[in-house]
């Protein structure tokens, strides 16, 4: 059914339609709406036998679901940014265990300094540790996303979070389409664990693995992963036959088939990307933008397959690795080797800074021309940066950085973008 | 594209009335997008919400910055934030006040864009009227909906009665067909004719 | 090895791969009694209904023979006495998770477990978490027809719950989950070496609070009691326990089985290697602790004391503190006197608080 909702409470209505049976949470910006939208929706006894914890930190949230899912039950839980490092000792065990936990990540920057508003770098935090990283572009990605993860999780026994721009899209209203609980029952089955505790049938889970067995569990999540690379297209087919459209996979082309240069990009910044390039081709540019959904996996083959024609690919990415560059861009390069073309990596919106059509089209006209340097930063303010190296290197006592910059760009509420 | 703009102030209910006006246009059968520019909780503090309307699926998510419409919650907000910023040159403006635009000091604002495209509804007093809160969000809607046209009364009725609970529903309707009268009379007056 | 990369999950495995890594299979282990005739085993100068869970053969031995604890580990025979009349207590109905720590590395040296019950270690910090979450599943799983007498048993040493565990209990104890957690309390990080945790007594050496310097061991002023911060929680049942008083040990057990809601365990289990005492001393330095009146042994339900267990016959400090090397420098050369007097000092503020000893 067709609603105008929050992004928030529609990714909550789905979690809710996958019948979860414990959900575990602990309130952090931009998710907060998502697990209180849950909480109402067990309390009220509309989405029930489940159990609703309000946890003491994300650390307990990972935890929790690590115990529940553990057990047998279905586990989902929410986090963003300081909260998914604060769990980050638990989201290793949750898939080092094989546990198919399914949780969102309300992407959001990570401090210091504090920042609530979105980029990637909580996601990409997290990107080694066996999780598999769905990345929803808009909100109807993101609702069905997470049905589609449950069913993932569970055949493969290994945990899936969905990332969502946090606030871009946790807390737009927008256009959604709603699956009723008849069509979600149908495409996911009740959950079966591959382990479980269970007093009829002990076993011990979680201990110790020497030097002699190690590499061949650690081995066998990338397994997993490579598994689930054939499997997310399969589900997702299998969940347009059922729904009707087909918002899962592993990458998504906008015309890229005769495309030059082609921008890759996940989350959010795809539906501003397919604008702006709609615009330049129909100033002539052969242009195309290609949506990573499927972040791990990392569907090389997919990349590759997609980019290889092209002279030019510039990896738009929210996140950064400091003292190298891009975190994605490394990626894409991998799926490319052997290839000659020119790569740019282009760094934006870090920390919520907004990502216009304007700003792109001008560093895309540039990357035409072959004029962008090989790593840049969107809409950077070179007078703040360099103020603030000359302030230090006039004066030890330079005090504390984010400060002396705030203090350059002035009152932030007095201004409209 | 219509693209619409809401500055205001934390706890005026700006978030809502960009929600709202999206669920007006989601009843109309339009695509419409509603998001705030965020900050962490705070009453008081300056906040800004936008609204996209289309007929096809709305891609850009970007602040807007070249608003086809400005509605203005906070007139203490006038001399604080630059809300004109970006305002299209037939842009529509509705300010929450109860004086004129010479007398906010926005006499060059009155020159610059259309005069029959900016109205001012003391929404806060109708509010005070309806609600006995000075919540000026849904009042505000239906001046809108009475300066532009783009909007139907009647959309932005069943807009508030599927955000509010009934008794309040009731109250913000009243309130906004109250301001959309009152925007409708402003609009009659000599002082909007386009000067040709 | 096999360098072959599977083609797929869902087929059958190559030959020769055996099956599912981390989730060891149970063995069947006739149970061995070393001694007979005591009160620990056997029990024929009690009546059967008097006799200890341990002294019957059809106990459920939920921690077997074959792990890899040392020799005289009070916390492995905690561990089996709390479980075994757990698991009696609910016909054999416990999932157990228990912290990172010694109980859980030598109980599960891969390849093998020597758990009989269900169990999961996770990590650390988290155990209580996890019982949490194991209990709100079953509590599921029971709305949708399955067992309803399935229990939870959180556990860990005194590193793990009084310290990088403490927010997760604490969290534990306000909702109130049905879980019970038992602290097998050896008052150091003695995995990792015997490093001073917030449950290392003071004065007591580790290795790092050194026995050097005008303050050697752990400095007085610091440390937490767990039992006390349980009961300041309110929850159904806070007890404390050793491992020399086996009877009392189960009767607590099953007190606590026999309540729903957060329950708190404190069973003190010295550590014959890092406290430096001979591995026959375990049991009568664990009832020696309760002698002195350093380990109060009692029992709370909703914050208040419902029980204690008075001290039978009174100890100076110093009969428990020489006998282990970690209270040496206490008594080397001149020896620290003053620290002893602080020390008994400790045990009479005890004594005088939980009123463990009779008045005639």
């Amino acid at each position: 059914m067709l609603r105008q909702i929050e992004g928030s409470v529609a990714v909550a209505e789905a979690v809710a339609l996958a019948r979860p049976e414990v959900i575990c949470a602990y309130p952090i910006s931009p998710q907060t709406h998502i697990v209180e939208g849950l909480g109402r929706l067990v309390k009220s006894g509309a989405l029930q036998p489940c159990e609703f914890i309000n946890v003491e930190s994300e650390f307990a949230a990972m935890s929790v679901a690590i115990g529940a899912s553990a057990a047998g039950a279905r586990a989902y839980t929410a986090t963003a940014s300081q909260g998914l490092l604060f769990m980050a000792e638990a989201i290793y065990n949750a898939s080092g265990l094989g546990l198919p936990i399914v949780m969102t990540v309300a992407n959001r920057a990570i401090g210091a300094p504090i920042n609530i508003w979105n980029d990637h770098s909580d996601s990409m935090s997290q990107r080694d540790c066996g999780w598999i990283q769905l990345f929803a572009a808009h909100n109807q990605e993101a609702l069905d996303l997470h049905i589609q993860a449950f069913k993932l999780a569970e055949e493969l026994s290994m945990p899936v979070m969905v990332c969502m721009d946090g606030f871009i899209l946790t807390h737009a209203v927008e256009r959604v389409d709603m699956p009723t609980q008849q069509q979600v029952d149908a495409f996911l089955p009740p959950y079966e664990p591959r382990q479980v505790l269970d007093t009829a049938d002990p076993v011990s889970i979680g201990a110790m693995v020497g030097p002699e067995a190690f590499m061949e569990v650690r081995y066998l999540a990338h397994a997993k992963q490579q598994m689930a690379l054939e499997r997310i297209p399969q589900i997702a087919d299998e969940f347009e036959a059922r729904f009707g459209r087909n918002t899962g996979g592993l990458v998504r082309a906008y015309h890229c088939e005769d495309a030059e240069t082609i921008v890759v990009a996940l989350g959010s910044v795809i539906g501003t990307l397919r604008d702006t390039v709609e615009d330049l081709r129909a100033g002539g540019m052969k242009i195309g933008v290609l949506g990573i959904q499927s972040f791990r996996p990392f569907p090389l083959a997919a990349v590759r397959a997609a980019l290889q024609g092209a002279r030019r690919v510039v990896v738009l990415e929210k996140s950064f690795s400091v003292g190298l560059g891009g975190v994605v861009s490394t990626d894409v390069r991998l799926a490319l080797s052997g290839l000659q073309l020119h790569g740019y990596t282009v760094v934006a919106g870090l920390g919520g800074r907004a990502i216009t059509k304007a700003s792109l089209a001008r560093m895309l006209h540039e990357a035409v021309a072959d004029k962008l340097e090989p790593l840049t930063f969107l809409d950077l303010d070179w007078g703040i940066v360099n103020r603030q190296l000359a302030r230090e290197a006039s004066v030890r006592r330079s005090g504390p950085i984010a400060e002396n910059l705030l203090r350059d760009v002035g009152t932030v509420a007095s201004k409209v973008n | 594209m219509l693209q619409i703009r809401i500055h205001g102030r934390g706890g005026q209910g700006v978030v809502t009335a960009a929600e709202m006006l999206s669920v007006a246009a989601f009843e109309q059968g339009r695509h419409a997008q509603a998001f705030p520019s965020f900050g962490s909780e705070r009453t008081g503090a300056p906040v800004v919400a936008f609204c996209r309307i289309d007929d096809r699926e709305i891609r850009l998510r970007e602040p807007v910055l070249a608003p086809d419409v400005l509605i203005v919650q906070d007139p203490t907000l006038l001399h604080q934030v630059d809300v004109f910023q970006g305002l299209q040159p037939d842009g529509y403006v509705l300010i929450n006040t109860s004086r004129s635009f010479d007398e906010l000091g926005l006499g060059e604002i009155t020159t610059r864009f259309r005069r029959d495209r900016l109205a001012t509804v003391a929404a806060s007093e109708i509010a005070m009227k309806h609600l006995g809160r000075p919540l000026p969000n849904a009042a505000l809607l239906g001046g809108f909906a009475a300066l532009s046209g783009l909007i139907t009364l009647d959309a932005v009725a069943h807009a508030i009665r599927h955000t509010f609970a009934a008794k309040l529903a009731e109250a913000n309707v009243a309130a906004a067909t109250d301001a959309f009268a009152s925007v409708r009379d402003e609009l009659k007056e000599p002082t909007h004719a386009q000067a040709d | 090895m096999n360098h072959q990369p599977p083609s797929s999950l869902r087929s059958q495995p190559p030959e020769g791969v055996t099956d599912d890594f981390g989730a060891a299979r149970q063995s069947s282990e006739p149970i061995k009694f070393y001694q007979t005739g005591t009160f620990t085993v056997g029990n024929r100068l009690l009546a059967p209904e008097q006799r200890s869970v341990q002294a019957s053969t059809e106990r459920s031995n939920s921690l077997t023979s074959g792990h890899r604890a040392c020799q005289g580990c009070g916390e492995a025979l905690g561990a089996r006495y709390a479980i075994d009349a757990a698991m009696r207590a609910t016909n054999n109905q416990i999932i157990a998770a228990n912290a990172t720590g010694c109980l859980e590395v030598f109980s599960t040296p891969y390849p093998e477990t020597s758990w009989q019950l269900p169990w999961i270690h996770s990590l650390f910090g988290n155990a209580a978490a996890v019982g949490t979450g194991i209990a709100a599943a079953l509590k599921v799983k029971a709305a949708k027809g399955g067992r309803k007498d399935v229990r939870v048993i959180a556990q860990g040493g005194d590193g793990g719950t009084t310290d990088i565990g403490f927010g997760c209990l604490s969290g534990m104890f306000e909702r109130n989950d049905d879980v019970l957690y038992i602290c097998y309390d050896n008052e150091a990080y003695m995995n990792t070496g015997v490093q001073r945790s917030s449950a290392t007594p003071h004065a007591a050496r580790t290795a790092t609070t050194q026995a050097v310097g005008p303050n050697p061991g752990a400095e007085f002023g610091k440390g937490k009691n767990l039992p006390r911060i349980a009961m300041a929680h309110e929850i159904p049942y806070v007890a404390t326990a050793t491992v020399a008083d086996l009877h009392g040990l189960e009767a607590k057990v099953e007190r606590a089985m026999g309540l729903h809601g957060a329950r708190y365990l404190h069973i003190l289990v010295p550590c014959p290697l890092g406290w430096g005492a001979a591995s026959h001393d375990t049991i009568r330095l664990a009832r020696l602790a309760r002698e002195t009146g350093l380990f109060p042994e009692f029992e709370a339900e909703a914050g208040e004391i419902t029980a204690v267990t008075k001290i039978r016959r009174r100890v100076p400090v110093e009969d428990y503190l020489r006998p282990q090397k970690r209270f040496a420098h206490l008594f080397a050369d001149a020896g620290r006197p003053d620290l002893i007097a602080q020390i008994q000092a400790e045990a009479d503020r005890n004594i005088r608080r939980f009123g463990l000893l009779d008045e005639s």
